[in-house]
């Protein structure tokens, strides 16, 4: 048993000690003596964020399939525990060994949203590794991001040795073995990088600069030495035999995923045109359902979690989904597990799946409309028609079901006070089909319907990714026109409306679309104490502000600015698949509020294709 | 069919609280197969009660849950079989079935025996076998109890049915216990009723020589928990039949 890297006096003062000892059922001890690399594993968040990413349960999974690598994790140390490691000069540590981040080989750092970017810097602080990559030496690990946020790394560039574009299953063998052959060879570390940079998704930000106009938007992106001028983003054709966890660590406090978590598939077909995900996961890929079934059994056996939830950004579309899901409940719905379906149409299918596996009582409905008009709904290419959310909740009202959450945003772009509007009418047209549909004695209590806005931020690699946002009063004042609607309403007693905080949205949106000029930003945000930001009751707006002012960086030029169809983005140099062009077709689409098919009904030539699977070759052999 | 396990408690784990330690053994029933019980309705759960919470940071050598189960192999291959799927630091050391009208292990607790060691760099500046003599001699041993309505005083010594040093420095030392100054073995009530922390007692001991006890300055480990049978004490254990 290792030695603990806190001592007693600390962990007994601490919130929740269990977040940093380690010894959980299935993590994964090795000798370190008898392997090359040391790899962290960071999720920059607490620890019950982190624990829940199945990201990080893959790629754990199949580093230390390898003999020659020992991947351990880490998460952000909660702000009791950070005060103290400052204070008394505690270096970060790894969970399974308990021994310092910065004796390791790599620390590769999973970044999945913006808001947690002081947090990266926290890591790197606490583990006593320079900020700036060039700082390094051989004594620091070599810095790797992964994740959603690195399609655009530039915010981030000086801060890491390595960006990882795309899915981690396939370019990590290469990277491990041209470092461990470097490290044997005696080579620089700059040299290793350099050879790296070459390998298919690798993206080595030192060996790149972008230049500037003189109007602060981008020329083009220079490099400095022999390394590929664009990086593509690597991903798994065939996802159903590759790597995936049987074994996956167990915690012993509860953490937001408490349970055994099932990817069903990659991608999706929608094209949403506001969501990133849809567009820089293509193709679709799903996942063979006997494998699947497989695993199910196994991840259950090997947890004992009493919980399964299948994963994906479009369940219903999965082509097996009944004939998995007949078979969880089958299989496993004696047995006190629980079965839990996110992201699924609600249809006939649905009613009769979550009538086997929820108290209906207890549940509610969930519809993410997005906006509230249908015009405006073309424009996102939100295929979800009024039409079919009521005709979903009227066959939900009759199956007893009386609850209703409906998601949309706000700020998008061509938006008019008759869409904002058009949030409240809907959901008071969903109370009044209750009341009409329900007879009284026969109502199990009155509609509750909650209506939650958030505020669009326009992502890179998106159709939308060339609108512009709007001010954080602005952003206010739009949510409350949308609560005076509420209260025009018939049914204003049966709805609660929630919204986002704006200020929050107008970082993400600097953050999502920002370059190399904001990274200095973040950096004077955490020395100005900013940390956990995406936690309200830690998110220092004030402070932010500052940062921006002292570096002289304008929030507006990244969030207010109107950008060219022809102006060069800064993470335009990563080809995600997705064409530039296919894009600016979708952008002049939504501007005529037209609808493009999803990928099973017709192909809209996105340029995914080029990966050589999914979705964009089914039905062709 | 009721079955009381006994289990121990060691290393990092003793940083994980009592409601931690319950789902931990819910999931590790179903991690080992065994067959327990679940209560009827909307959402079941494990039949499955724990003897007593132990503090977080204190080890144990004696901690009991008991469960019903549907059917059940033998206690050796029950508890062969929970090992296997045991995190480092638990270990299964019992698993014996319980006639059907034994009381559950929380209702019969009735006393406990600690291991209480005072930690080398928190070395007590006086003589505490003499002051733990002289309070051992006494009728009554007072400590403050803090209550809902304020602080009250409370009479402790009626409570401590053995308390005394059992390993001096140098013995601590020869049996490689670096860390440790002194041992004590403390067998005290326990249960819903008068149930005596060690820490109590050794918060009063430190009292009557005027001093008072560091935060940080013993480690306890937990021996074995008893109830009462024909006014003897026995281990909750023994309770129990092993399963042939």
């Amino acid at each position: 048993m290792n030695q603990l890297a806190l001592p007693e006096e600390i962990l007994m003062k601490i919130d929740k000690p269990a977040r940093y000892i380690g010894h959980e059922v299935n993590a994964v001890l090795k000798d370190p003596e008898t392997v090359d690399i040391r790899f962290a594993m960071c999720f920059p968040d607490v620890y019950e964020i982190g624990m829940s990413h199945l990201g990080i349960q893959i790629l754990y999974d199949m580093f230390n399939k390898r003999n020659d690598v020992w991947c351990e994790r880490v998460y952000s140390p909660w702000v009791d525990l950070h005060q103290i490691m400052k204070e008394k000069n505690i270096p970060l540590f790894a969970l399974e060994s308990q021994d310092p981040v910065r004796s390791f080989d790599f620390l590769g750092i999973t970044i999945q949203y913006e808001m947690c970017y002081t947090n990266i810097l926290q890591i790197l602080d606490l583990s006593q590794i320079p900020f700036d990559a060039k700082d390094r030496t051989w004594e620091d690990p070599i810095v790797i991001g992964g994740g959603p946020c690195t399609y655009n790394p530039e915010p981030l560039a000086e801060y890491f040795d390595l960006f990882y574009i795309g899915e981690g299953e396939t370019s990590y063998a290469p990277l491990l073995d041209t470092y461990r052959e470097c490290r044997k060879n005696g080579v620089s570390r700059e040299e290793f990088l350099l050879q790296a940079a070459s390998i298919p998704g690798i993206y080595a930000p030192m060996f790149y600069e972008p230049v500037y106009h003189e109007d602060g938007t981008i020329s083009e992106m220079r490099t400095l030495a022999d390394v590929p001028g664009c990086i593509k983003k690597v991903i798994v054709n065939d996802v159903s035999n590759t790597f995936y966890p049987e074994k996956p660590v167990v915690p012993y406090i509860k953490v937001t995923q408490d349970r055994v978590v099932l990817e069903i598939q990659r991608g999706c077909i929608r094209g949403c045109r506001f969501c990133q995900a849809g567009m820089v996961y293509r193709p679709v890929r799903e996942r063979d359902v006997e494998m699947l079934k497989k695993y199910a059994h196994d991840m259950l056996k090997n947890t004992g979690h009493e919980e399964i939830s299948l994963s994906s950004l479009s369940s219903s579309d999965y082509t097996k989904l009944g004939e998995l899901v007949h078979y969880l409940i089958d299989e496993f719905g004696d047995h006190g597990i629980n079965i839990s379906l996110p992201s699924l149409r609600i249809d006939a299918f649905f009613l009769d799946i979550m009538e086997k596996v929820q108290d209906i009582r207890k549940s509610s409905l969930t519809f993410a409309p997005e906006a509230g008009s249908q015009r405006l709904r073309n424009v996102i290419n939100k295929g979800l028609t009024e039409e079919s959310i009521l005709h979903g909740a009227s066959l939900a009202f009759q199956g007893g079901w009386n609850k209703v959450k409906l998601y949309f945003m706000l700020g998008l772009p061509t938006e008019t006070e008759e869409d904002m509007r058009g949030i409240m009418e809907l959901s008071d047209q969903i109370a009044r089909l209750y009341y009409e549909l329900i007879p009284k004695e026969q109502r199990n209590g009155k509609i509750q319907i909650t209506a939650s806005t958030s505020f669009f931020i326009p992502k890179p690699f998106t159709p939308l990714q060339w609108a512009t946002m709007f001010t954080a009063e602005e952003y206010m004042d739009k949510a409350r026109f949308v609560n005076h609607a509420m209260h025009e309403q018939l049914n204003q007693k049966s709805i609660k409306y929630n919204w986002h905080e704006a200020h929050l949205s107008v970082l993400e949106g600097v953050l999502a679309r920002g370059d190399r000029r904001v990274g200095k930003v973040i950096k004077k945000a955490y020395e100005r104490g900013c940390l956990f930001d995406s936690w309200s009751d830690y998110f220092k707006n004030d402070q932010w502000l500052a940062a921006f002012a002292e570096e002289g960086v304008s929030v507006d030029f990244y969030t207010r600015r109107e950008r060219t169809l022809d102006e060069v983005f800064p993470w335009d140099f990563i080809d995600v698949g997705v064409t530039k062009d296919f894009l600016k077709r979708e952008w002049k689409h939504a501007m005529n509020a037209e609808v493009t098919p999803n990928c099973r009904e017709a192909c809209s030539g996105c340029g995914a294709k080029q990966f050589g699977g999914g979705v964009c070759y089914e039905n062709q052999n | 069919m009721k079955i009381r396990i006994k289990f121990s408690k060691h290393g990092a784990i003793r940083y994980i609280g009592h409601l931690d330690v319950m789902r931990y053994f819910q999931k590790a029933m179903r991690r080992a197969d065994i067959d327990i019980k679940y209560t009827e309705g909307m959402s079941p759960h494990q039949v499955m009660s724990f003897a007593q919470p132990l503090s977080v940071g204190s080890e144990s050598d004696g901690e009991y849950l008991d469960i019903e189960v549907n059917h059940t192999d033998s206690s050796e291959i029950s508890v062969a079989k929970l090992n296997k799927v045991m995190a480092d630091g638990i270990r299964v050391l019992e698993y014996k079935q319980l006639p059907d009208d034994a009381k559950n292990a929380m209702s019969c607790i009735t006393a406990a025996d600690y291991e209480v060691d005072i930690r080398q760099e928190y070395k007590p500046d006086f003589d505490l076998r003499a002051a733990l003599t002289k309070c051992m001699l006494n009728s009554e041993l007072m400590i403050t109890k803090k209550t809902k309505k304020g602080e009250q005083e409370f009479d402790i010594r009626p409570y401590l049915y053995d308390v005394q040093i059992e390993s001096t420095e140098q013995q601590c030392l020869s049996m490689g216990n670096q860390d440790c100054c002194m041992r004590l073995f403390m067998r005290l009530s326990a249960g819903s009723e008068n149930n005596i922390k060690p820490k109590y007692v050794m918060e009063a001991l430190y009292r009557t020589e005027g001093r008072e006890l560091p935060e940080y300055a013993i480690h306890i480990t937990r021996k074995e928990l008893y109830m009462n049978q024909e006014d003897q004490l026995i281990p909750l254990g023994n309770a129990g039949d092993e399963i042939c």
